[in-house]
């Protein structure tokens, strides 16, 4: 999960990570009222969208008064970012900045453990930066059994190449950092940038915090930082009943137990719907291995929601699950669903017990379903109805 | 011959008593595999029932400790289903103890503890599976995870993938051949055996004839191994690759399986692949036939 830059100002202010007085408001009374809170002098707007160069597209702009704030916040609330609405803005303390920074710490996949980046050259593009000029971009692996101690903290100031006088204050700030992506379990802490202001301080201007989800548990905080009002309705409501959903652009709605075998049905479906007028995948819907009557009607129930599904391909493996269990699901859901249920549904099945799972959904005869026998040959059945219905 | 696991392994589960272990505990044992104990601190000094491959009573005891069930039984392998929450735990106290072999079942472990795992297992005897995985299966021999025995049995493939559900699909398509050892190593974002360790012991394998690699989107592990096998792998590989259809920025199921940008995509991992004369299948059939086409040709 991305963060909102005021919410991982939040989470830094928590570790002690020095940052900027910040207030976040949704409309240009609340922003006017952030601005007084915050002493009523010069602030920055700051769009809050999740995407890069919202500078550059106007989204970041400055106030000299509560007035002007209000005004400020008028114009970009309501903006489009690359596709991305701003229904928030962050009303920040001004800054006077001497110095631009770069720091972050992830997980690098590759190397299976974490990575801290560090530079001089702060305030650009990093990705930029990283392949124009490699040697100003510090690059220091972090062992996830010892973390950035006061050793690691002090080889990456040194790599970076910073003053001697302000090494050990950014080393600080570092160490800080760090404790963020330990206690909340984050994937990504970035500051870009990292400033010394015309005091000396070092501060934390603009933060990108990602966390990681499977560590939810034991961070019951973590659920009030998800953008509710950002989330697409379906993924909303599939959310709510446990599924593991995507919303995508397409006519053919999407079932299946396994995260592969789901990804590589969307794909077999796409290429099955280059022969029937571009039909693509509607979503991903990995129902898992438990496919009760329950959870396939609630899967069900989410995909005859989207408007732009005009049919359902079922593409289930039995490996643990039986199929017949899956073939119940799959009656039950339709009999949960009554009249709501109106787009045809392609069902493969295959493992465990398929026979039996076959011969419910014949003899129930649904005359909404259609076995297949193959998963290439449903895909292909799949895309055609829905290029038909459409 | 095999990989990681045969006849002789001896296997315990940690998280015997729960729901998914007992129930896998079952179906292992079903399968023929040797499982000679569990480990639950809390319930230390019991037993538990079961049914062997030939219907007979099993009695397994259930230990306090990894290292006590090791000493007792002689066990080499052992099989996690402990939550996510304990599994940080339950990995170290069996590298601790010197296990083997360690696959880790359990979705949803927090990538911090795993990449805390790794980092506690290097230099140590023991290889890890997983976590977010299937485990692994030699057909015929032994089954260490969930992967169903029923599909197929021995034979001259193979088999490595991210996925389980695309790794039951591709032994169901290649059911007539049968495999050597078919391993799925998970779908987190750090895993203990990634495809180039499996590629090189199916290398080393001479009962391997063929190899089908199975990789997803997100990260480099399969134009990694893509690099792995330009220089070191001999025999044939095919590949396949879920993913082509995913939407940048969206993890798809797996902890692991996002588009980052413009890396990791599907597209990258086939072109890669091909680039050293992998052939990729389009779709899990397609895939199926190229490797039919090889076994039939040897």
């Amino acid at each position: 999960m991305d963060l909102f830059e005021y919410q991982a100002r939040d989470i830094f202010e928590k570790h002690g990570v020095p940052v900027l007085g910040g207030v976040v408001a949704t409309t240009p009374e609340e922003a006017r009222e952030g601005a007084e809170k915050l002493g009523g002098g010069t602030v920055v707007v700051k769009a809050q969208v999740k995407t890069g160069g919202r500078g550059k597209a106007g989204g970041v702009k400055l106030a000299h008064s509560p007035e002007e704030t209000a005004a400020k916040a008028g114009e970009i609330l309501g903006m489009d970012i690359k596709g991305h609405t701003v229904h928030r803005v962050m009303v920040a303390q001004g800054a006077k900045i001497a110095e631009e920074f770069y720091f972050s710490v992830l997980l690098d996949r590759s190397n299976r453990n974490y990575l801290a980046m560090c530079s001089v050259e702060g305030g650009v593009e990093i990705e930029q930066l990283a392949v124009e000029r490699p040697e100003a971009l510090a690059r220091i692996a972090v062992d996830p059994a010892v973390g950035i101690d006061e050793a690691k903290a002090a080889e990456i100031v040194d790599a970076a190449g910073f003053a001697d006088d302000i090494k050990g204050k950014v080393a600080d700030v570092i160490r800080g950092l760090w404790a963020v992506f330990k206690a909340e379990d984050a994937t990504l802490v970035e500051v870009n940038p990292l400033v010394k202001t015309e005091d000396g301080e070092i501060v934390a201007l603009d933060g990108k915090v990602t966390l990681d989800e499977n560590a939810g548990f034991r961070h019951a905080d973590h659920a009030e930082l998800e953008d509710s009002a950002a989330a697409d309705p379906l993924e909303a409501k599939a959310k709510e009943n446990d599924l593991n959903y995507v919303k995508l652009d397409g006519e053919v709605g999407i079932i299946g137990n396994g995260a592969g075998l789901v990804m590589s049905t969307l794909d077999v479906v796409a290429y099955a719907g280059e022969k029937h007028g571009g039909v693509k995948p509607a979503n991903f819907l990995d129902i898992g291995g438990g496919a009760n009557a329950k959870v396939m009607a609630n899967g069900l129930d989410v995909i005859l929601g989207d408007e732009q599904v005009k049919a359902v391909f079922v593409n289930v493996f039995g490996g643990i699950t039986a199929c017949d269990e899956v073939a119940n699901g799959i009656v039950g859901a339709l009999d949960l669903l009554g009249d709501t249920a109106t787009k045809p549904l392609v069902v493969r099945l295959d493992g465990n017990n398929v026979e039996l799972g076959r011969q419910i959904l014949t003899e129930r005869n649904h005359p909404l379903v259609t076995l297949a026998d193959t998963m290439d040959g449903g895909a292909d059945l799949a895309a055609a109805k829905a290029a038909a219905a459409a | 011959m095999s990989i990681y696991l045969n006849k002789d392994s001896k296997i315990i589960v940690q998280g015997i008593t729960g729901g998914m272990g007992a129930k896998h505990t079952a179906l292992m044992l079903d399968s023929g595999a040797t499982i000679v104990g569990g480990v639950n601190a809390r319930k230390a000094g019991t037993t538990v029932q079961h049914k062997d491959h030939d219907g007979n009573d099993v009695t397994l005891p259930v230990f306090g400790t990894v290292k006590e069930a090791m000493a007792e039984t002689g066990a080499d392998v052992s099989v996690v289903f402990v939550p996510p929450a304990f599994t940080k735990d339950a990995a170290i106290e069996a590298i601790d103890a010197g296990i083997g072999l360690l696959v880790v079942i359990t979705e949803g472990v927090p990538v911090q503890d795993t990449a805390e795992v790794w980092s506690y297992l290097q230099g140590k005897e023991t290889r890890m599976i997983g976590p977010n995985c299937p485990g692994i299966i030699t057909p015929g021999e032994s089954l260490a995870g969930i992967t169903p025995h029923t599909i197929t049995g021995k034979g001259p493939i193979g088999l490595v993938s991210k996925s389980g559900t695309l790794t039951y699909q591709m032994m169901y398509e290649l059911k007539d051949f049968g495999f050597s050892t078919a391993i799925g190593i998970g779908g987190d974002p750090i895993v203990g055996t990634t495809h180039i360790d499996a590629l090189e012991a199916f290398e080393n394998d001479p009962e391997t004839k063929a190899i089908v690699m199975i990789g997803e989107i997100g990260g480099d592990a399969e134009e990694r191994a893509a690099a792995y096998i330009k220089e070191h792998v001999t025999k044939p590989v095919v590949g396949y690759v879920a993913g082509f259809t995913a939407p940048e920025g969206k993890t798809m199921g797996h902890a692991g399986a996002i588009v980052s940008g413009s890396s990791g995509t599907a597209a990258a991992k086939k072109e890669a692949l091909e680039a050293v004369g992998v052939k990729v299948g389009k779709t899990p059939s397609e895939t199926a036939d190229l490797m039919r086409e090889i076994l039939q040709s040897l």
